[in-house]
């Protein structure tokens, strides 16, 4: 299968204060396809995602937003911009405004919108379909919720708008099974209508069912990148690469 | 964890009322130690008059500090400018702060209020650019170079308006007291009042009510997300800064005719009393800075009374007291 990619990486290298933590990162992510970044724990992934999104600066290397260089040295793409081409970050702590409610989330999630009048309500319903604990919290304080209410409230948010491409950082952890399945027929719906998604995951078995295509990391480097249906098949792979087989999480 | 977890209830979300309660033990508590009934009316309506004057300029100066990790020590220099410019104005308008008519004397005080908002923004805005921007996030070069901001300003003052300490006369009809009872309560502090809580009404609203408040309140908890949401923050925090300037130009005109005496230190002297209030409410609080502008004001008025020599003694007791009680302010801001 071949499809377009809308995100590349390019050698990308990335230091955090001292440390060297990305080492020449090539990444391609097919666009409107869900694309999962696995690895141990250290690999890289975070950074990736963070790098991404400019939260932290490329050193070396070029990231690509449909050819365009938005990161790297030359570039000054900040995260508001990122954000404004369409992309989306969930946070591995899910940014949540514990201070704010649910409803406050989610409008400012949504730029659009002056007021929790211009939301778009047809969306909403559709996002309280997956997620219907948001909808009974709407007037609450977000750092009331639960941490599997909050995964689904940081979700919510990125998806309150139409988006290009999705940047989520753990979405499972936390989450009740009936929620997880609910998250996965979130990202099925979303790449449906052409959203590209770029997914970091420990949960094997949750990143066989959303995968279209899978990259493994390791110290700093992408070692393996390929469709998730061969990793998947492939227990000797998982073993070499994650330490781990898909068969375990069953 | 099951599907149990959607339907969890949430924790009941109780109100937090003892910081404001704490505002009521202290007016109690003072009661028996003034001794007098009328006299102790009256520290309290001056104290919960200074305390809104507190809260208007120290209110920018937390909202600062909560969005941005800034460390402002110049804040003052806005206060003292806010001062120097209601003096200038009303200087220039004696006719008008000399009439009997309240309208009159009015009419003089808002173009003082105005121009000192005004000039305290623009001062602001140039503080921000030229000493704030270079050293975010470094909190010692932060407090060093603003400090340095305000010497600055000090003897600017002191050469435009020279180091002596200047009048600056009530307006006629501001002047002297009504009578509740046997208790006084001075006319301009009803003004102060009445002020203060115009400018409350209005922060609260902006806060609460509208889409630039919730920015600001999302950004004193988490900037970098409100980033990742396409928000600039910088811009956001400079139109803050302006505001926080512009609330401390209002605070100063209202300080200085508060005290009828300006001098170009006034706003270091005030610096130590927001920096007590700002701890006292958890940094980048705006309710809790009400709270504790308000305690700081009843404390510094009871205590001028019962005990002179204590009063700033008892402000910074009673901020170790608080701190001691909860150690991130009375309304600790989530996430910080």
């Amino acid at each position: 299968m071949t499809v377009q990619p809308l995100l590349e990486l390019k050698d990308v290298h990335t230091h955090i204060g001292a440390y060297h933590i990305l080492h020449g990162i090539n990444l391609s992510v097919p666009a409107s396809a869900v694309t999962m970044l696995l690895g141990r724990n250290g690999a890289g992934k975070t950074t990736t995602l963070r790098t991404i999104m400019g939260l932290w600066r490329a050193t070396q290397g070029q990231v690509c937003l449909d050819g365009t260089p938005i990161g790297g040295p030359g570039t000054r793409t900040s995260p508001p911009d990122m954000a404004r081409m369409g992309m989306a970050y969930v946070p591995e702590n899910m940014g949540i405004f514990g201070d704010l409610s649910v409803k406050e989330n989610i409008l400012l999630a949504a730029r659009m919108a002056r007021n929790a009048a211009q939301l778009d309500t047809a969306r909403l319903e559709w996002i309280f379909g997956f997620f219907p604990a948001l909808k009974k919290f709407w007037l609450h304080p977000a750092g009331k919720l639960s941490g599997g209410q909050k995964q689904m409230l940081a979700m919510a948010r990125a998806i309150i708008e139409p988006r290009r491409l999705l940047l989520v950082d753990e979405p499972s952890k936390g989450l009740a099974p009936a929620i997880i399945q609910n998250m996965i027929d979130a990202f099925i719906e979303l790449k449906q209508s052409s959203t590209t998604i770029l997914l970091v995951e420990q949960n094997f078995n949750f990143a066989r069912r959303v995968g279209d295509f899978a990259a493994i990391m390791d110290n700093g480097q992408v070692v393996h990148a390929g469709a998730m249906p061969e990793l998947a098949e492939d227990e000797a792979l998982q073993t070499r690469l994650l330490g781990l087989s898909l068969g375990s999480h069953q | 964890m099951s599907t149990l977890d959607i339907e969890a209830p949430l924790p009941r979300a109780r109100a937090d009322l003892m910081p404001a309660l704490l505002v009521l033990a202290l007016a109690a508590i003072a009661l028996p130690l003034v001794g007098s009934f009328s006299t102790w009316v009256t520290l309290t309506f001056a104290g919960l008059a200074m305390g809104m004057i507190i809260f208007i300029v120290a209110s920018g100066m937390t909202l600062v500090f909560g969005l941005m990790d800034v460390l402002n020590f110049g804040h003052g220099l806005f206060i003292a400018i806010g001062a120097y410019m209601a003096a200038t104005v009303l200087g220039s308008m004696a006719d008008w702060t000399q009439s009997g008519s309240l309208w009159t004397n009015l009419a003089a005080v808002l173009p003082a209020m105005i121009v000192g908002m005004l000039v305290a923004g623009a001062v602001g805005l140039a503080f921000e650019r030229v000493i704030v921007r270079p050293v975010y996030g470094q909190h010692l070069k932060q407090i060093l170079i603003t400090m340095g901001g305000m010497i600055i300003g000090e003897e600017i003052i002191k050469m435009m308006w020279g180091p002596q300490a200047i009048t600056l006369p009530l307006p006629e009809s501001l002047r002297g007291a009504f009578l509740l009872g046997d208790a006084a309560i001075e006319k301009y502090r009803v003004v102060a009042l009445a002020v203060g809580l115009i400018v409350l009404g209005g922060m609260l609203w902006v806060l609460n009510r509208t889409k630039l408040g919730l920015l600001i309140r999302a950004g004193v908890e988490d900037r970098e997300m409100v980033e990742s949401l396409g928000y600039r923050i910088r811009h956001l925090f400079v139109g803050v800064f302006v505001a926080g300037s512009m609330l401390a130009g209002l605070g100063g005109v209202l300080w200085g005719m508060y005290q009828q005496s300006i001098v170009p230190q006034l706003g270091a002297q005030v610096n130590v009393l927001i920096f007590i209030v700002i701890m006292i409410g958890g940094l980048g609080s705006t309710v809790g800075c009400l709270i504790g502008a308000l305690l700081v004001g009843l404390m510094a008025n009871y205590t001028g009374f019962l005990m002179p020599k204590a009063a700033l003694f008892s402000n910074i007791a009673l901020m170790v007291a608080i701190l001691l009680w909860r150690p991130q302010g009375v309304y600790p801001v989530t996430n910080r």
